[in-house]
């Protein structure tokens, strides 16, 4: 007797939703047992890490606060995602975008107005698709790879963040400090939505699940998306440009990191070196843990969030190494990605009868 | 040659005895007889989906037969890989070479090697294999900068590596410019000249006249033929290739022919890449209720013609396609699709259809525009689905229904499905390549019938096929695509299956050309 993989006759749509579920499930029980080898209590860490910050309300305010851009760039992730075009450079286009909506602050410092909110998350968004239009120029121009081209450029973004921060941008009344001058009232947004504590980039990330469930699943351009990503030439059969779709892929998920950068810059008030979260690359999880649907991203933003938070609490409660919030992200997603093979084979016993015959 | 040396030996190096082979709606190969002599080049020709490639992967142990024996050199043989065929003595080429663009020569080689070999022992072997049949090639070249030609020399080291008694070779020459294949030639009859048994197979007559000592033809699965090439001509077996049973077409004269309703002028277009086919000034008008052939040997520009046409490849300029007298050269294929231009590409998987998607979704796909599927940009789902559920009654496709996955349908199912769909959209033009490639019989009547119907209907209809049969039975002119370039055309009942089988060949200069202008004589 011997296990075998049989490839599908297509792909299992329960193991597409179930997958995930289980993903988490096991890299919850692996936790478990990794941490317990190495001495720590491994029961009471996970439960630290994936269940207190679920219990407590307390802290439901911190986990939405990191959900949030994680939902909004996972989204635009999840487009490029289906057309099978990956943009490994959110993290660059959340920074860009965050500079872009500082520099709208810098210009409107001594001024007040409504239109000056709306205007910063205008150009925010518009900075990180502009600087994910650089690889998709790239790649419909010359062919360049867009992984590596947009991973490359988040180095980029780093270094003029900091060019930016320590010189031209730099606060003068912040006692040398590298940082820009806090944003003024006018150029934030409330800290909580009403009385509910909840951070306001939660309700952009809930309105953007809408759309982008209704782009996704409704419209003619979400299925020029898919087919891109199913078969090329079937697309092109089907009157969809491709380069089209990398372009519009590539600024979806380039805005969208610069909406949450934006978002994120209103949160913490100012720019300055430790802004770089890693968010954009966490968003790759997000959004392969959500399947690429905006629901299922909505859920694995808040999983992923969880986990950050949770790290927090397992490194306070049970004394685990600061690294273990990224260490169970990085498991979720190889569970992810490993469990892939079983929405596209099954595991087959075969008999050693049936050997001996083949 | 060493005609003596074969006659002498009796014993054949291989013989197939009765073997058959079925696959799900199709059989490719029926009771097929075939002996190979020691030092015999033994040609195996038949068209497309004759069932060759079939035939040599069960000898060279990528399949099993159904049913059957296998004798080699008088015993019986059997490989249940390729492995095991190497170890017999069992070589093959194949037409799609398998190598690593980044290596070298020798390391590709020694990848391939059944047994490990040291580098020095292996380039030692290699340098005198070259020597010994005349093949240039450096092995410390990386194969990124070879030619087509000097990767498949590669491929036949490898294969002579392993000193074989029988070397398969499957369309060896459909890659290589002329030289090559004079090249190639020296080799295959050196080989010979020691004894090596070749299986050549091929589709190209004055190849297998210049080369072969004897040829096996199939057609439709079953032997039909065996002879002597250098006692026939090009034009005798390319009869027997395609049989002469194809006479009774189903809709006998047509109608004076109506207005035209497709009209390309001097079309050309680049190679779409290496292996692609440059289209070269490619003139012709087809009429409403006509349907015009396109006959040729498989990659002489077919696809190219498609794309062109259904706009997936735009022309350089605007009057160089035009429907009812509106130019379309520079639309793209939803543009065409809205002035009546439908088309239906050969690869079913992938290009007409999207195997993950449902039956629904791939009416969408290409009948969104003519079907008023998607108002304002969004998706009529319920007119996609009601629509796809109209195709799957009206052309009896064997289907769960719109919501069952294109990929779940069986091939024969899923062309008459694409089919449906694009005739359903009542097209004034509709481009067909390979309607019924790989398609059972009973679907292929099916689809036959619905393509007449559809001219007789006042729709013009280009049928572009390798099966010279199918468009003997259905067209009412032809014209041949060879090398991207298309012959004058010619009305089916005033041509004879020879000066086809010739013109496919690339034999141009054997048949009468009515000059740049070929309006039909209707």
């Amino acid at each position: 007797m011997r296990l075998v993989l049989e490839k599908r006759l297509e792909q299992s749509r329960t193991m597409v939703v179930l997958t995930p579920i289980l993903s988490v499930i096991g890299v919850m029980i692996l936790g478990v047992i990794i941490f317990d080898a190495i001495g720590y209590d491994g029961f009471d860490a996970v439960w630290q890490l994936f269940i207190t910050p679920v219990i407590d309300t307390y802290k439901w305010r911190d986990v939405a606060t990191k959900a949030a851009p994680l939902i909004l760039i996972g989204l635009g992730l999840s487009i490029g995602n289906r057309a099978k075009i990956w943009n490994i450079g959110a993290e660059g286009q959340y920074i860009v975008g965050a500079i872009s909506a500082a520099g709208v602050a810098y210009a409107t410092q001594e001024m007040s107005g409504f239109w000056i909110i709306p205007l910063m998350l205008i150009i925010g968004m518009a900075g990180g698709a502009a600087y994910a239009a650089i690889p998709a120029g790239l790649k419909t121009r010359y062919g360049v790879s867009e992984v590596l081209s947009s991973l490359m450029l988040v180095y980029v973004s780093v270094q003029l963040l900091s060019y930016l921060i320590t010189g031209p941008w730099k606060d003068p009344n912040g006692m040398n400090f590298p940082q820009t001058a806090q944003l003024t009232a006018s150029q934030l947004l409330p800290r909580e939505l009403g009385e509910t504590g909840l951070p306001p980039g939660l309700l952009f990330a809930l309105v953007g699940m809408i759309i982008f469930a209704i782009i996704v699943d409704r419209t003619v351009f979400g299925f020029s998306i898919r087919a891109i990503g199913e078969a090329p030439q079937a697309a092109r059969f089907g009157g969809f440009n491709s380069n089209r779709i990398v372009w519009a892929a590539l600024m979806i998920s380039g805005g969208m990191a610069g909406l949450a950068g934006t978002l994120e810059l209103m949160q913490l008030t100012r720019l300055n070196l430790g802004y770089p979260s890693g968010y954009g690359f966490t968003a790759i999880i997000v959004s392969l843990l959500g399947r690429s649907h905006p629901f299922g991203v909505f859920v694995a933003g808040i999983v992923l969030a969880v986990t950050y938070v949770g790290g927090q609490v397992a490194q306070t409660v049970v004394h685990v190494p600061n690294a273990t919030a990224g260490l169970f992200q990085a498991l979720i997603l190889f569970a992810i990605l490993a469990s892939d093979l079983f929405v596209r084979y099954r595991i087959k016993i075969k008999s050693s009868v049936a050997e001996v015959r083949a | 040659m060493t005609n003596g040396a074969r006659s002498r030996d009796g014993i054949a190096r291989l013989e197939l005895r009765g073997i058959t082979k079925a696959f799900p709606g199709v059989i490719a190969n029926s009771d097929v007889h075939l002996s190979v002599k020691p030092g015999e080049i033994h040609a195996l020709l038949g068209e497309n989906g004759a069932g060759k490639s079939t035939l040599v992967k069960m000898i060279y142990g990528i399949m099993a037969p159904d049913s059957g024996s296998m004798m080699w050199e008088g015993q019986d043989y059997r490989a249940s890989n390729p492995r095991a065929a190497r170890k017999q003595g069992i070589g093959m080429v194949f037409q799609h070479f398998s190598l690593f663009e980044a290596m070298d020569v020798v390391e590709n080689i020694a990848l391939g090697l059944d047994s490990a070999i040291s580098r020095s022992a292996l380039d030692r072997e290699i340098r005198a294999v070259m020597d010994k049949y005349g093949l240039r090639l450096d092995p410390r070249r990386i194969i990124a900068t070879l030619s087509v030609g000097e990767r498949q020399r590669i491929e036949i080291v490898r294969a002579l590596l392993l000193n074989p008694r029988l070397l398969i070779m499957d369309e060896p020459t459909s890659v290589l410019t002329p030289q090559e294949v004079e090249d190639l030639f020296v080799t295959l009859r050196r080989l010979a000249s020691e004894g090596c048994s070749i299986l050549y197979i091929s589709h190209k007559l004055h190849e297998i006249v210049e080369l072969c000592d004897r040829a096996t033809i199939l057609r439709g699965g079953k032997v039909v033929a065996t002879c002597d090439p250098r006692k026939e001509t090009p034009r005798s077996m390319g009869e027997m290739m395609i049989g002469s049973d194809f006479a009774d077409p189903a809709r006998g004269s047509v109608p004076n022919a109506g207005p035209v309703r497709l009209a390309v002028r001097d079309l050309s277009l680049p190679k779409p890449d290496d292996f692609g086919v440059a289209l070269q000034s490619i003139s012709f008008d087809v009429h409403a209720g006509e349907i015009f052939g396109i006959a040729g040997v498989a990659g002489n520009g077919q696809n190219e013609l498609l794309d062109a046409l259904s706009g997936e490849t735009l022309s350089t300029r605007e009057d160089v396609i035009a429907i009812d007298k509106n130019a379309i050269g520079r639309f793209g294929p939803t543009k065409r699709r809205a002035h009546g231009l439908c088309a239906v590409p050969e690869e079913r998987n992938g290009h007409a259809a999207i195997g993950n998607f449902t039956l629904a979704d791939n009416a969408f796909l290409s009948a969104r525009t003519r079907m008023g599927l998607d108002p304002q940009g969004m998706i009529d789902r319920t007119g996609a689905e009601s629509f796809a559920q109209t195709i799957i009654k009206r052309f009896s496709v064997k289907a769960l229904g719109p919501r069952a996955l294109a990929g779940s349908l069986s091939g024969g199912n899923l062309q008459k499905f694409i089919m449906g769909r694009e005739i359903l959209q009542n097209p004034s033009v509709l481009v067909i390549c390979q309607p019924t490639w790989g398609v059972d019989a009973g679907s292929a009547a099916a689809i036959h019938q619905a393509i007449i119907d559809l001219a007789n209907s006042g729709s013009a209809v280009i049928v572009i096929s390798q099966d010279l049969d199918e468009l003997l039975r259905l067209c009412d002119r032809l014209a041949v695509i060879n090398g991207g370039k298309l012959s004058a055309s010619r009305k089916v009942n005033d041509v004879t299956v020879d000066e086809l089988g010739l013109l496919m060949g690339g034999h141009h200069a054997a048949t009468p050309t009515s000059g740049e202008h070929h309006a039909p004589r209707a």
